[in-house]
């Protein structure tokens, strides 16, 4: 089966926008996206869009023209973009359509994401007792894996420090000034061991991509910039996730738990038919500084515990063996859930076709991967191949 | 005092935590789902992994009083039951360490009120309930 391309790409800056709704946002990305694939609004075919709080994407057609195109939304947690992405793809390898968008966008209130017990089928006494914060399980997570590993509050530390310093180069970053190691470490704690800087906020952002046949790409003169594999699982028996209540006793609890993250990575490398060691460059999922570092394992590049000596020693760099967050990830973009998984994908375009600045990887990488994890237990992967 | 909700806890003095054990599978969870088989859990329990919460959570949901302080949000492995959720108290915050011998208690949302609610908590092994 021949292979869906990505010919076209777009990104409105994330962060906070005053005066700019998410779906403008998401508009403002689709036209930049357009542009870049040299093609006009009526000849999409179809698009899939993803906004988990700022209203229903297939409203955009207002803006973008009233041309009757197939538009479906997604809302699918914190894998609504990758969901988006996915769907994309199976439309154009299905046969039924060859140029179709993906688009995400979101702007969520400042401040920590508000859940309600009730939108998680959980009873009001747990979010009554001050349970329904996210920052809770994540920071009781990697506590749990700091102590099962070896990992120290310094590798929490580098993660952070060189998503700041990275992000310093992209132009769609939120925090775009590096932070001192030290300054990292000594903030104000959030949720023990996090300190401030080293979880992500909730932001603002759009991403369109634009995916074509190869037929279709090649009619277009687009660089060949190849989705080998898109994803999309949800978790297994006994994993540990957001707003739990309870979770399995395991008859060996010293081993990782499975995650949907280790489902999805398996099963895109299986579909791309190669392994992390061929992997050039990858986005991996860093709402907090330790999520990075686990993901680094569940993604397969390296084994638990290995981490802290891959930091130390900067291999996870722009210059490393595997750059990881090549823009900053979450850590400096901040998550706008329904565009976050997209953005991932949008760098590793651009990093395929070498525009990255004096962010981009050297040795012209031709393979690169992202990565998405969150609520409810669910995870979206990707391959590129250029 | 009063549970914070109904069905949390067992009657009895000290009580227990109630769970839910599935009919089919024998899984146990918490708290206990409708349509589970409600099975009183053990008090004792090993600290499996933790936090400490440093900032007010928003209201709603949260109901604790508005003036904030610090708590440990913990995970308790009760042996071959159920790992739970719930408050770490009667310990200071360097002291706490995972592996570390924890025994149910109930502690107050909120300790200042006249008639507080009690939550799920637990607290070193060996301290006075």
């Amino acid at each position: 089966m021949s292979d869906v391309c990505i010919v076209g790409i777009g990104i409105h800056k994330f962060g906070r926008t005053d005066g700019v709704s998410g779906l403008d946002q998401g508009v403002y990305a689709v036209r930049q996206a357009l542009a870049d694939a040299s093609i006009d609004w009526p000849q999409i075919q179809f698009v899939y869009g993803s906004s988990d709080a700022a209203g229903n994407p297939d409203t955009m057609v207002d803006r973008l023209g009233l041309t009757g195109v197939q538009f479906i939304n997604v809302r699918n947690g914190c894998a609504a973009g990758g969901s988006a992405l996915f769907s994309a793809q199976m439309a154009i390898k299905s046969g039924e359509f060859e140029l179709g968008l993906a688009v995400g966008f979101d702007k969520h209130p400042r401040g920590a994401f508000n859940a309600l017990p009730g939108e998680y089928n959980l009873p009001d006494w747990y979010g009554e007792m001050g349970n329904m914060v996210t920052t809770q399980f994540f920071a009781a997570k990697i506590m749990r894996y700091m102590h099962m590993f070896g990992i120290s509050p310094l590798a929490l530390g580098r993660v952070a420090e060189k998503a700041f310093r990275n992000g310093v180069h992209a132009p769609h970053a939120w925090r775009r000034h590096p932070v001192s190691l030290a300054d990292i470490l000594d903030a104000p704690l959030v949720s023990d061991p996090y300190t401030k800087y080293m979880f992500c906020s909730p932001a603002e952002g759009g991403v369109a991509l634009i995916l074509a046949s190869e037929k279709k790409a090649r009619e277009l003169g687009k660089p060949l910039i190849r989705l080998k594999a898109a994803t999309m699982r949800t978790r297994p028996a006994h994993s540990f996730e957001v707003f739990a209540p309870s979770l399995d006793v395991v008859e060996d609890d010293s081993k990782p738990r499975g995650t949907a993250s280790r489902i999805a990575s398996a099963d895109a490398f299986r579909l791309a038919g190669i392994g992390p060691r061929d992997i050039s460059v990858a986005q991996l999922q860093d709402t907090e500084a330790g999520a990075e570092i686990m993901h680094m394992a569940e993604n397969g590049f390296c084994a638990d515990g290995e981490q802290e000596q891959w930091l130390s020693e900067g291999r996870t760099e722009i210059g490393g063996a595997l750059p990881v967050n090549t823009d900053g990830g979450c850590l400096a973009c901040g998550e706008p859930i329904g565009a976050s998984g997209l953005r991932q994908v949008y760098e590793n375009v651009v990093q395929l076709r070498g525009d990255g600045g004096g962010r981009q990887v050297p040795g012209n990488p031709r393979t690169a991967y992202s990565h998405v994890y969150g609520a409810p237990g669910v995870s979206a992967v990707t391959i590129l191949e250029r | 005092m009063r549970a914070i909700a109904e069905g949390l806890f067992t009657e009895e003095t000290p009580p227990r935590l109630v769970g839910g054990r599935d009919r089919e599978t024998g899984r146990i969870v918490f708290p206990c789902p409708a349509g589970h088989e409600a099975v009183p859990l053990g008090r004792e329990g090993k600290l499996w992994s933790y936090t400490i919460q440093r900032f007010r959570p928003k209201t709603p949901p949260y109901a604790g009083p508005e003036a904030f302080s610090p708590w440990v949000v913990a995970y308790v492995e009760l042996p071959g039951e159920t790992i739970v959720e719930a408050r770490l108290v009667d310990v200071a915050f360097e002291d706490v360490a995972i592996g570390m011998s924890l025994r149910l208690v109930q502690a107050p949302l909120d300790p200042d009120a006249a008639d507080p609610v009690l939550i799920p908590a637990f607290a070193p092994a060996g301290h006075a309930v």
